[in-house]
């Protein structure tokens, strides 16, 4: 393949992947009447905010950003504490079982959640669980827990036995050794990783939309961006500035991860 | 820190209590994962199986007191035709989304290996936005794309002159949701499939390369006898990762089409959807699902012993 045809493919397969992207928040800025123009335009001529101002405004909108943000965050730190525990288990000691444990992890990471709507909808209503925002942040620590596991515990490996015991030897415990030198270099890999567990938690649909159902200031905002058409209609520069909203929190936390951290976690994720 | 310092700290510590400590430790570690899996994770799925050999509609979800029917729930989704349907639509859904995915991303990979760093990185940053598009934003984008009046796919085929997609209702019509929906998951999953290829393929010696073009071998037979090859389980894994993620794909199909028009789009994942939201047969959906999940497994034996081999070398 020539140097000309590999860059044309390259700005193709570009603008590709960007096109949908672009689109939704370049809709979100354009004034309507350039929205519903018989031939759009592709660049933007005149800004406006008023769509951003309409997806604000629509009912519920902050209750809806409160409710995903304590959901989500609320996961995610359950499932940190509790696979840092289980990582470290697996990383660092040796134990009857471990293997079996790990494949355990394996195959929870496996688990087709989309099956399980019916028997979680059934447990949540019989133990009254059902339209509780607790629920929601049970089921979303359970999803993301096995890939906590999995990357935090490579991050752990990553990480030399011999400056633990080289502390252990200086006089700490087994405790302030993990504290004082290990947690320090773990941060980033805490990081990355609960923010990749946010991000499947702030976009999860099936089970907001299935155990949420009576009180409609419950909901979280994917179930309430699904059913635009019910809050705005037709009004599309305001489906889009709403969609652009809700992207922001994933990008900003894409763009503080950046690639390093990125491919790390495609391993991780690869691997298992 | 010597060697000679750590030895003697090692050696003097009390046996017996140490030992006695490290067998209780892990478990202890682990016991909050093990409940958590327990409560939320197996019992929802036996509570699955339990359902779907049971009698149990909105009575007995309300009053609590279903009665086992054995496996008359799987007869009667197994002699339903519907099923079927159902079934060869998934896999045909199924595998038309993975080749697509594999055969693309593929090409994707093996661009980037060839391109310059600035392409590259430029390539990389749109297939990374891609990525991080969440479902329901890039849902909701698609619809807009594909409007009937206003949407921007609709305007640049009638520009090209294919006048009969002026006001096209892409969504009233079942092969054009289902090739909409198909478009929409293969965006969505190129990035990480190509992203994970390309960093496989850095990896393979350059020499072999060099070898093979100095012996005078085309593109594709590179390829074929040396980049697939050494890369064969890395391709395997990610075709068994797109083929759960696609079997599975349940939002994208429920917020576009619901499984319509009629039953144009309708998989697995969404008819035992259907069957127990609308009809209120919690039991049949139960009983679908659970073939849904036999046939995943099934299908990715493959990919578990595989991990289970790699674990086992790690």
């Amino acid at each position: 393949m020539s140097r000309a045809a590999r860059t044309v493919a390259a700005l193709v397969v570009f603008i590709v992947s960007v096109f949908p992207v672009y689109w939704m928040v370049l809709t979100a800025f354009k004034p309507t009447k350039d929205i519903q123009s018989a031939t759009p335009t592709f660049l933007p001529a005149s800004i406006t905010f008023e769509h951003f101002g309409t997806a604000v405004a629509a009912k519920g909108f902050f209750s809806f950003w409160r409710n995903s943000l304590l959901v989500a965050g609320g996961a995610v730190l359950l499932a940190l504490v509790i696979a840092l525990l289980a990582a470290f288990a697996v990383a660092r000691l040796q134990w009857k079982g471990r293997r079996a444990f790990v494949l355990m992890v394996f195959m929870a990471q496996m688990t087709p959640w989309e099956a399980l709507l019916i028997p979680i909808y059934v447990i949540a209503r019989d133990t009254g669980m059902l339209d509780t925002l607790w629920m929601l942040t049970l089921v979303y620590f359970m999803i993301t827990l096995p890939f906590t596991i999995v990357t935090l515990r490579g991050f752990l490996a990553a990480i030399p036995v011999d400056l633990e015991e080289a502390a252990q030897v200086d006089g700490c415990s087994r405790g302030q050794a993990f504290r004082r030198v290990v947690f320090p270099l773990l941060a980033p890999g805490l990081l990355a990783t609960s923010l990749f567990g946010f991000i499947t938690a702030w976009n999860e649909f099936a089970f907001a939309n299935v155990l949420i159902i009576k009180d409609q200031d419950d909901r979280t905002l994917p179930v309430w961006l699904s059913s635009f058409n019910n809050t705005f209609g037709t009004d599309w520069g305001a489906t889009m500035a709403a969609s652009t909203l809700f992207m922001l929190p994933v990008l900003l936390i894409f763009v503080v991860l950046q690639g390093r951290v990125t491919t790390g976690i495609v391993g991780g994720a690869v691997k298992g | 820190m010597t060697l000679l310092a750590e030895r003697p700290v090692r050696t003097t510590a009390p046996a017996v209590p140490r030992r006695r400590k490290r067998v209780v430790l892990p478990y202890l570690l682990i016991a909050p994962t093990l409940l958590a899996t327990a409560y939320l994770l197996l019992y929802p799925l036996l509570r699955n199986v339990i359902i779907s050999v049971q009698e149990f509609g909105l009575p007995q979800l309300v009053r609590g007191d279903a009665k086992f029917v054995g496996l008359a729930n799987y007869a009667r989704v197994l002699a339903d035709p519907e099923f079927w349907g159902v079934v060869s639509r998934t896999l045909w859904f199924t595998a038309i989304n993975v080749v697509l995915i594999m055969v693309l991303s593929t090409l994707v990979a093996l661009l980037l290996v060839r391109l310059g760093k600035w392409l590259r990185l430029l390539v990389m940053g749109g297939l990374v936005l891609t990525w991080a598009t969440p479902i329901i934003a890039a849902t909701t984008v698609f619809q807009w794309l594909f409007q009937s009046r206003l949407g921007v796919v609709n305007w640049a085929l009638t520009t090209l002159g294919f006048e009969e997609f002026r006001d096209y209702t892409w969504f009233a019509d079942g092969e054009a949701t289902f090739g909409i929906l198909v478009t929409l998951i293969v965006w969505q999953s190129i990035p990480f499939a190509a992203l994970s290829l390309y960093a496989a393929m850095i990896t393979v010696p350059q020499e072999l390369y060099e070898a093979a073009r100095i012996d005078g071998a085309g593109a594709w037979r590179v390829f074929s006898t040396i980049t697939f090859p050494m890369l064969r389980a890395m391709f395997g894994l990610i075709t068994c990762l797109e083929v759960i993620w696609v079997v599975k794909a349940f939002v994208q199909i429920w917020v576009i089409s619901q499984g319509g028009p009629g039953r144009a789009t309708t998989t697995l994942p969404v008819y035992a959807f259907q069957v127990a939201q609308s009809l209120q047969r919690y039991d049949l959906g139960a009983a679908v699902s659970m073939l849904m999940v036999l046939l995943l497994v099934l299908a990715l034996l493959a990919y578990f012993r595989q991990l289970y081999r790699q674990e086992r070398e790690a």
